[in-house]
């Protein structure tokens, strides 16, 4: 039997997927600059999401990737077509919508706990509770022997899981990561990635994640789109015949129908 | 600095004590123009017994920290609001700016008899004057601080549900902390050396004043205790501020 390409943009979405879309863009485009140092960022994005999907964006770097993601945080706005985040087509940035940084963006003058804390007490969330809170997810990041730590205290791969740990904190319905394990090494980055899809296992946030791994893309996504630039648009956009809820794809990595797809992924990118 | 480095630190002062003690026992300079350390040390006994024109050493030495540290705490109180504002706001920077950059540059004694006229010849005019001389530095530093807040750092505040207020005061004041203590140390030094002229104008302690006053009849050797004094005190506070840096800023130049 000859392999294929599950089918572009498929009506039901992906596994899990549920319920209206809690992201839909549409026309979407984004420029910066004006005149002749106009840059066209991004241009003709349609998009819907839907809760407790877990989308991985492949792209090479420069196609708009973090941009659409900035759009969704509500740190840039549109300059065309509309945009609706959970019902809102002003889109700002809330706690509803949490986001992980490449780089961790820890407030250096603040310990893991506080760090953790910091969503919490923003949202008023009384001392006791929100200790209670912070301790649970940092002990389910695996952080709990460095709670009191300051972030230069922390290696590459602990400030992650301690910048996961206060998205998570906040309690988020939808979690967008930018590139989180890009800066990590190779084994840390596996070990993140399997905490992740554990976390995304209890928790069912809809996630967004930006990468330019393909394999990391194929272990965590239910859906997988691939971007193209310039101006970035969505290319591919299908769901995950490989993904595994639980599981590892270690297996799988060895079987035709994901080298296939690993290698026709990395086509379109 | 490591334990070598502090050695050759050692080394250097020694050297140049001795230098002093050979030259100045030798006979071949006037004492009038360099005491021996012996002649100074007993120069420091006697005011440490006497006091020095009518007020203990320690009052002096405590009239001038005094001065200094209200005149410190003004500026710090008025620095560092003033200098979130107008890092933060583009148009409080522009309404301040301009007073600020006039004064700064302008030296100290030139302005000092106006704030007298003013204020004056009490404590309040030197106290202002010192006050003047630390808060350009301070508030110059904050602005600096606010200016370099990764703009993803409040972005990522934000999407943990920080307003406006919240930003203001978890995110960008602390964020400002390694560049105010920065500051601090230019600020502090500036007060410092402006706390002499201060003191030159109708004033009757102070370890500023002691030190002119001594000039008027010649006494070197009172003229080195007092020089002596204010430049250990200056590096007791430098060491102090440092210690506060390493304990509340632990992150700095680490990030």
């Amino acid at each position: 039997m000859a392999l294929t390409l599950p089918a572009n943009r498929p009506a039901d979405g992906s596994p899990f997927a549920e319920g209206e879309p809690l992201i839909t863009l549409s026309n979407l485009a984004l420029a910066y600059g004006s005149g002749k140092r106009k840059k066209q960022v991004l241009a003709q994005v349609d998009l819907a999401i839907r809760e407790h999907e877990f989308v991985a964006v492949l792209g090479s770097s420069g196609c708009g990737k973090t941009s659409l993601l900035r759009l969704l945080a509500g740190y840039e706005h549109p300059t065309a077509g509309s945009i609706n985040v959970l019902g809102q087509s002003k889109v700002s940035p809330s706690s509803e919508v949490g986001v992980v940084f490449q780089h961790a963006n820890l407030f250096p003058w603040l310990s893991v706990q506080s760090n953790v804390e910091f969503g919490l007490k923003m949202k008023r969330i009384p001392k006791r509770q929100r200790q209670d809170i912070a301790s649970e997810i940092i002990a389910q990041v695996g952080l709990a022997p460095n709670a009191q730590y300051l972030p230069y205290q922390l290696s590459g791969g602990m400030k992650q899981r301690a910048a996961i740990a206060r998205t998570l904190a906040s309690e988020p319905r939808i979690l967008l990561m930018d590139e989180p394990f890009g800066a990590l090494d190779a084994v840390t980055r596996e070990t993140l990635q399997t905490l992740l899809k554990s976390i995304w296992h209890t928790r069912r946030r809809t996630v967004f994640f930006i990468t330019h791994d393909v394999d990391e893309a194929l272990f965590q996504g239910t859906r997988i789109i691939v971007m193209r630039g310039a101006p970035g648009t969505i290319g591919t956009d299908i769901a995950n015949p490989l993904f595994d809820e639980s599981g590892s794809t270690a297996s799988l990595r060895k079987s035709k129908e994901y080298a296939f797809l690993r290698e026709t992924l990395l086509e379109r990118m | 600095m490591n334990v070598r480095n502090l050695g050759i630190s050692f080394i250097a002062v020694v050297a140049a004590f001795g230098t002093w003690w050979i030259v100045s026992e030798s006979g071949s300079v006037s004492p009038l123009f360099l005491p021996t350390p012996h002649a100074v040390w007993n120069a420091f006994l006697e005011i440490m017994r006497d006091g020095y024109k009518g007020s203990p050493l320690m009052t002096h030495i405590g009239e001038s920290l005094k001065r200094l540290a209200l005149a410190f705490a003004i500026a710090l109180l008025t620095a560092i609001p003033l200098g979130l504002l107008s890092g933060y706001f583009a148009k409080v920077r522009a309404f301040v700016d301009p007073f600020i950059e006039f004064y700064r540059p302008l030296p100290p004694l030139a302005y000092y008899t106006l704030l007298v006229l003013w204020l004056g010849i009490g404590d309040s005019s030197k106290v202002a004057l010192l006050a003047l001389a630390a808060f350009a530095p301070l508030y110059l530093s904050v602005v600096s601080g606010v200016g370099k807040v990764p703009r993803d750092r409040i972005n990522g505040a934000r999407s943990l549900g920080a307003k406006d207020w919240d930003v203001f005061v978890h995110v960008i004041f602390p964020s400002t902390l390694p560049d105010l203590f920065t500051g601090i140390r230019t600020s502090i030094g500036m007060t410092y050396t402006t706390l002499v002229a201060a003191e030159m104008v109708a004033a009757v302690s102070g370890m500023g004043w002691m030190v002119l006053d001594a000039s008027k009849f010649l006494r070197s050797d009172i003229i080195f205790v007092g020089i002596i004094l204010m430049g250990l005190i200056a590096v007791l506070i430098d060491l102090l501020i440092r210690w506060l840096e390493h304990n509340r800023v632990p992150w700095k130049g680490k990030e």
